[in-house]
């Protein structure tokens, strides 16, 4: 293309994310980003068009979560811009890939309280890793280029490009370049040899160590390093919630998620751990429980991307700043060279053993035949080990920690970071939208899915299969088990009813409803929705006053945990 | 425990507030800010002082560092920095001696005198935020009647 071609700002736009790659975005028009619809009529970037914005940056969010390339979602200007805030701040807690493009009032217009306006830079801010405002045509293909470096380098997260009116409708000549400079942005470290060797001697020192994976390890796609390393070392596996899936569970060496409703095992271990190998992790309060008891008798080896992440919640021994999976890759090479392997035969390693198989035994389950263990474990049974999972907010995203395996990594999303219900449907949709090929499940409690429950109409029609499998409480069974818990059973907005009719519902979207009450039920209702090309709900009727446990109390430490009596 | 921040921002509309909002969020304090362009029209300094630990501090400066827009950004060490603050002080004048004990105070303390008027003058003091304060303490029993002061504003020493 000649360089200097003159274009709109518009489809300077589409030819620069064309350019990135980009073949679809999610999203809803209106006034203010008509001029950029009009140009999917002319290039080959297909637009799935969603029923509300937020469920756009969430399908956004799903499909860079699961591609790692950033996901785009499009709004219009005010209104729209609004709604997709809630997305891009999930994007932002979870570090996902995205770029939101949001439509704006002409720039003569901008700060006169113009029809649709809103401060959308203003209110994103600080809620994006970047936001760009482009004030002419010329400036957008830059821009575009940016965005996309911004958002999936470094830690990754949501870029916002708000685009005036007048700026996508002027003409103007284009280049569009191949190299640019961010002065003040560096996602870039080099391994860093001296730090992974402390951290080996270390671990090799440690009588009790442990390593602790984060979301980073799958955002880096550190698995198999993450793999060789605790086979080499035989080191105990635990993740956070976010690193769920970031180790096979299925390992002897994995113990499962820790946290507030972690592995009884896995929050024994890492409150008995006396040296913790933490990659990829922000130590949220809702994985470590309160810091200082954390730290306090711990030593800490901690690998991040973002050096702001050393020191802001943990303190640590050694600090290993970069991309997680360089400096595992580094870490493997040591090992090898020097042959440092460790034997089973130590007493930590036979301790914690006995404390997993303690633990898998004895934990009391529901008694009922569709307890919420037995039908994870029935999901996990029927799909294929590829299969990608989402979750959306509450008991059922806690019993999908607890109970649902993650066999191969990188496989388990949910909203982790910002804890967003509505989440996990539309995300599932983006992760279809990015592995076609995989089934992909949203594991859902109904008062979640009733918040994006109009994604249906996209799934139907945009022939995006995917299965909603709804553990129905007919509450909000999460904030139920608090009241049960901390308020003496006083319940207050949490009851819904059984309504609506979730298999109706499904149907009059055109999609598949399928109720399941027993387990033979539900085992057809799994194949027969694996079998289907339409999006499919199955819902399953459960217990309302079933609670997640084990259970760390907010405010306590690991080592208080409620159990199951 | 009090820090010298100097950040180099890249000049564009909107980074004081997003500076500022990084504290704001990151439940970190600003005790004083002053914001100019440099000899570079492309860049802009701001000085930020701040009161934290040790870890808030050292916390503080990688938040800051990870921000996209700034350029670098340092902790200058007060025994090897020159900071100034400017300040104004508008101060009652009640009785006849006054004036002149005013101006010796204001001498001292190197400050210049404005706007002297029969009931009131104003000083004008360059000086650490501790010099200011100190003028303050001792301008206090004649009366402050209004004081405006500057964000700081710092430059490390040649070598240092
Ligand atoms: C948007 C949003 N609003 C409110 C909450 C608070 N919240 C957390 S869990 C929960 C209940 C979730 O209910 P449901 O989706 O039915 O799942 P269940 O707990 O019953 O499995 C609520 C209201 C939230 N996380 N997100």
């Amino acid at each position: 293309m000649n360089k200097m071609e003159n274009m709109t700002g518009a489809k300077a736009l589409m030819t620069a994310m064309e350019k990135e790659g980009v073949k679809q975005v999610f999203g809803l028009p209106g006034g203010a980003n008509l001029p950029m619809y009009d140009e999917f009529n002319r290039c080959d970037i297909r637009h799935i068009l969603v029923r509300h914005e937020q469920s756009a940056a969430h399908m956004a969010d799903g499909f860079g979560r699961v591609s790692r390339k950033p996901g785009v979602c499009f709004a219009t200007s005010g209104p729209g811009a609004t709604n997709i805030l809630t997305g891009i701040a999930t994007a932002q807690a979870d570090s996902a890939p995205m770029v939101a493009v949001t439509g704006q009032v002409s720039v003569n217009m901008i700060g006169k309280d113009a029809f649709q306006e809103s401060d959308i830079i203003g209110m994103a801010n600080p809620v994006v890793k970047y936001a760009f405002q482009p004030r002419s045509a010329s400036e957008v293909p830059e821009v575009v280029k940016k965005g996309f470096f911004i958002a999936e380098t470094g830690r990754p997260g949501p870029v916002l490009i708000d685009v005036p009116k007048d700026v996508q409708t002027n003409e103007e000549p284009m280049n569009f370049p191949d190299e640019f400079k961010i002065q003040g942005y560096h996602p870039w470290a080099d391994p860093d040899i001296v730090n992974v060797e402390k951290a080996i001697d270390m671990l090799l020192h440690a009588e009790k160590p442990i390593i602790l994976a984060g979301g980073g390890v799958i955002i880096s796609s550190a698995f198999a390093e993450l793999q060789s390393i605790a086979e080499a070392l035989m080191l105990p596996v635990v993740t956070t919630f976010k690193g769920k899936g970031a180790f096979p569970e299925t390992h002897p060496l994995s113990l499962g998620p820790i946290g507030m409703h972690g592995h009884a095992e896995a929050n024994k271990m890492m409150a008995e751990a006396d040296c913790v190998l933490a990659i990829g992790t922000r130590f949220s309060d809702r994985s470590v429980g309160t810091f200082e008891a954390f730290e306090k008798r711990l030593k800490i080896i901690h690998m991040d991307v973002d050096p702001a992440e050393i020191g802001k919640n943990q303190n640590a021994q050694i600090a290993v700043i970069g991309d997680v999976r360089v400096n595992l890759r580094v870490m493997v090479k040591i090992l090898l060279q020097k042959a440092i392997r460790k034997s089973e035969e130590t007493p930590w390693f036979k301790h914690v053993q006995e404390t997993k198989a303690y633990w898998k035994e004895n934990l009391k389950l529901h008694p009922g035949e569709m307890g919420a263990a037995k039908l994870l474990r029935k999901l996990r049974e029927l799909l294929p080990k590829e299969s990608i999972v989402t979750t959306e907010v509450g008991q059922h995203q806690m019993w999908a920690s607890l109970f649902y395996d993650v066999i191969q990594p990188g496989t388990f999303f949910s909203s982790t970071g910002l804890g967003t219900m509505g989440w996990g449907f539309p995300a599932a949709i983006g992760a279809k939208v990015a592995k076609p090929d995989v089934p992909v499940v949203d594991i859902a409690g109904d008062g979640s899915f009733s918040m994006t429950e109009n994604s249906l109409a996209t799934a139907v029609l945009e022939d995006i299969p995917v299965i909603v499998f709804l553990l129905n409480n007919s509450s909000l069974g999460m904030v139920a088990q608090w009241q049960r818990t901390f308020y003496d059973r006083r319940m207050t907005g949490v009851e819904q009813h059984s309504c609506p009719d979730y298999v109706k519902l499904a149907q009059s979207y055109g999609a598949q409803g399928i109720r399941a009450q027993s387990m033979d039920e539900l085992d057809k209702a799994i194949k027969d929705a694996l079998s289907s090309d339409v999006a499919t709900v199955i819902d399953i009727p459960i217990d309302p006053e079933e609670d997640v446990l084990p259970f760390v109390a907010p405010g306590t430490s690991l080592s208080d945990m409620i159990l199951p009596s | 425990m009090w820090a010298i921040l100097s950040i180099l921002v890249e000049n564009k509309p909107g980074i004081l507030f997003k500076v500022t909002h990084l504290f704001r969020a990151r439940n970190f304090n600003i005790d004083s800010i002053s914001v100019g362009t440099t000899e570079n029209p492309d860049y802009s300094k701001m000085t930020i002082t701040t009161y934290g630990d040790e870890k808030q501090i050292t916390q503080i400066v990688k938040q800051l560092d990870k921000m996209i827009d700034t350029v670098k950004v340092e902790r200058l060490d007060e025994h090897k920095t020159v900071f100034r603050e400017l300040s104004l002080f508008k101060i009652k004048l009640s009785n006849a001696n006054d004036s002149m004990e005013v101006n010796k105070l204001a001498n001292a303390y190197g400050g210049k005198v404005h706007d002297v008027k029969k009931d009131s003058l104003m000083v004008e003091l360059t000086a650490t935020p501790d010099q200011i304060k100190a003028f303050e303490e001792l301008a206090k029993p004649f009366g402050i009647l209004d004081v405006a002061r500057t964000g700081v504003a710092a430059l490390q020493r040649s070598g240092a």
